[in-house]
């Protein structure tokens, strides 16, 4: 039991990312990483509807009939969003504006409704309630990193608070300006599916065409 | 703002794909083949063209600071009720649409039909509704906003699509292969878009 209960929890991490190999939720992750702080906040705000929903999802799953599961399943998901948007505006109102849209967006992030319909439709609320916590974990560190290195690199700052002095104040760093562009974001994820499946060469996918050396 | 400029801007300076990041999951999903991605593409024009209009009428008319007015009720406001209701009526919409395809032109039923219930779930259709909220488009602005939003993503899907057939001649890294290279092809695609930017008609 412990066992499985450790897996839940850690697969989601390196083995079945669900950013980099489920290829879900990815829009947020693009978007929120310009500075670490939304992205912190980001991953917060969804590990918490993920590991509600989940549980949630979990416990009326005897009783739901299959026909109408989406609507039900979409409605829990848009009330908890509603309630994390709405404590967001109360007591970060600033942050609030900053993730714009993006906060209404958890509702249709691939991840919440796809481990409601993969997880918690078969299982009891604990290992729900893990694998919500595991997956949330998850796109917090695809998050975290493609945001570290944004704000590190693109402004030569963490959380706000100097790392690397500017060239423009008298320092030495001259920040990279695409890093700040949408586009880095595609680029650095990219990259960072590369490294993960030279490190984990299960994750490689077949080609549907190889191209043959010269003889 | 003109409504020309408005269009043009939504469908390249403000691509919902390309500098949003909207509807990303099955935009990289179902971009290997230039049909379907044109069929998908066409499914998210009509929603779009739907359901960004009749969520501005659900939001100036019913759930906007002040919306009741006309019922003598002036002090509601029920925005924080928006989420909930906007996702309903794309829910909705979608469905009304596959039976009326379904009904009156079987041809397009059978072309768009598997990707319609995709689209529910698709973030660009949402996001787009959450942009026209945000910005507080007119009736007027929401139709063209729709259209031109849609019609963008739509582009975006067709182009990835037409380079990724191409692409898997190509002699790939092991570790790139698939989503990788289709992340790196979009961020280029996206860097070329930016060349749009500060483009104004009107």
């Amino acid at each position: 039991m412990a066992d499985t209960a450790r897996k839940t929890l850690l697969d989601p991490l390196i083995d079945n990312n669900p950013v980099t190999l489920q290829i879900l939720g990815i829009c947020s992750a693009l978007a929120v990483t310009t500075t670490l702080a939304t992205a912190l906040v980001m991953s917060l705000l969804l590990t918490v509807v993920l590991m509600l929903s989940n549980a949630s999802i979990s416990l009326i799953r005897r009783h739901l009939p299959r026909s109408i599961r989406i609507i039900v399943q979409i409605t829990i998901i848009a009330s908890l969003v509603i309630v994390a948007d709405q404590v967001l505006k109360a007591y970060a109102y600033e942050m609030s504006k900053r993730l714009s849209v993006f906060v209404g967006l958890i509702i249709t992030n691939c991840i919440v409704l796809g481990r409601a319909e993969a997880f918690a439709t078969k299982n009891g609320v604990g290992p729900s309630l893990l694998d919500g916590l595991g997956n949330g974990l998850g796109y917090s560190l695809i998050l975290v990193l493609v945001g570290t290195i944004r704000e590190l690199f693109g402004s030569g700052t963490l959380l706000g608070y100097e790392v690397l002095a500017l060239a423009s104040e008298g320092g030495w760093y001259r920040p990279i300006g695409l890093l700040l562009l949408p586009p880095s974001a595609f680029f650095i994820i990219g990259l960072l599916i590369w490294a993960i499946r030279t490190w984990k060469t299960a994750q490689v996918e077949e080609p549907e065409y190889r191209v043959r050396a010269a003889e | 703002m003109g409504y020309l400029s408005l269009f043009i801007e939504a469908v390249f300076v403000e691509n919902l794909a390309l500098s949003f990041f909207l509807g990303m999951c099955t935009f990289l999903a179902v971009s290997k083949k230039v049909e379907t991605a044109i069929g998908l593409g066409a499914a998210v024009v009509l929603v779009q063209g739907i359901t960004v209009p009749v969520n501005n009428l659900i939001y100036r008319y019913l759930l906007k600071d002040g919306a009741w007015a006309w019922a003598g009720w002036p002090e509601a406001d029920l925005s924080f009720l928006g989420l909930i209701s906007y996702i309903g009526v794309i829910a909705a919409m979608v469905q009304i649409l596959e039976m009326t395809l379904d009904r009156y032109f079987p041809v397009l039923h059978r072309a768009l039909g598997i990707f319609l219930p995709l689209i529910t779930v698709n973030c660009a259709i949402l996001g787009g509704t959450l942009f026209m909220v945000e910005r507080d488009y007119r009736f007027g602005e929401s139709v063209v906003y729709g259209l031109g939003s849609g019609l963008g993503w739509a582009v975006a899907i067709a182009a990835l699509a037409g380079i990724r057939e191409k692409l898997k001649y190509s002699d790939i890294p092991d570790g790139l292969q698939g989503l990788g290279i289709a992340f790196v092809v979009t961020g280029l695609m996206s860097l070329g878009f930016m060349a749009f930017s500060g483009i104004r008609i009107g």
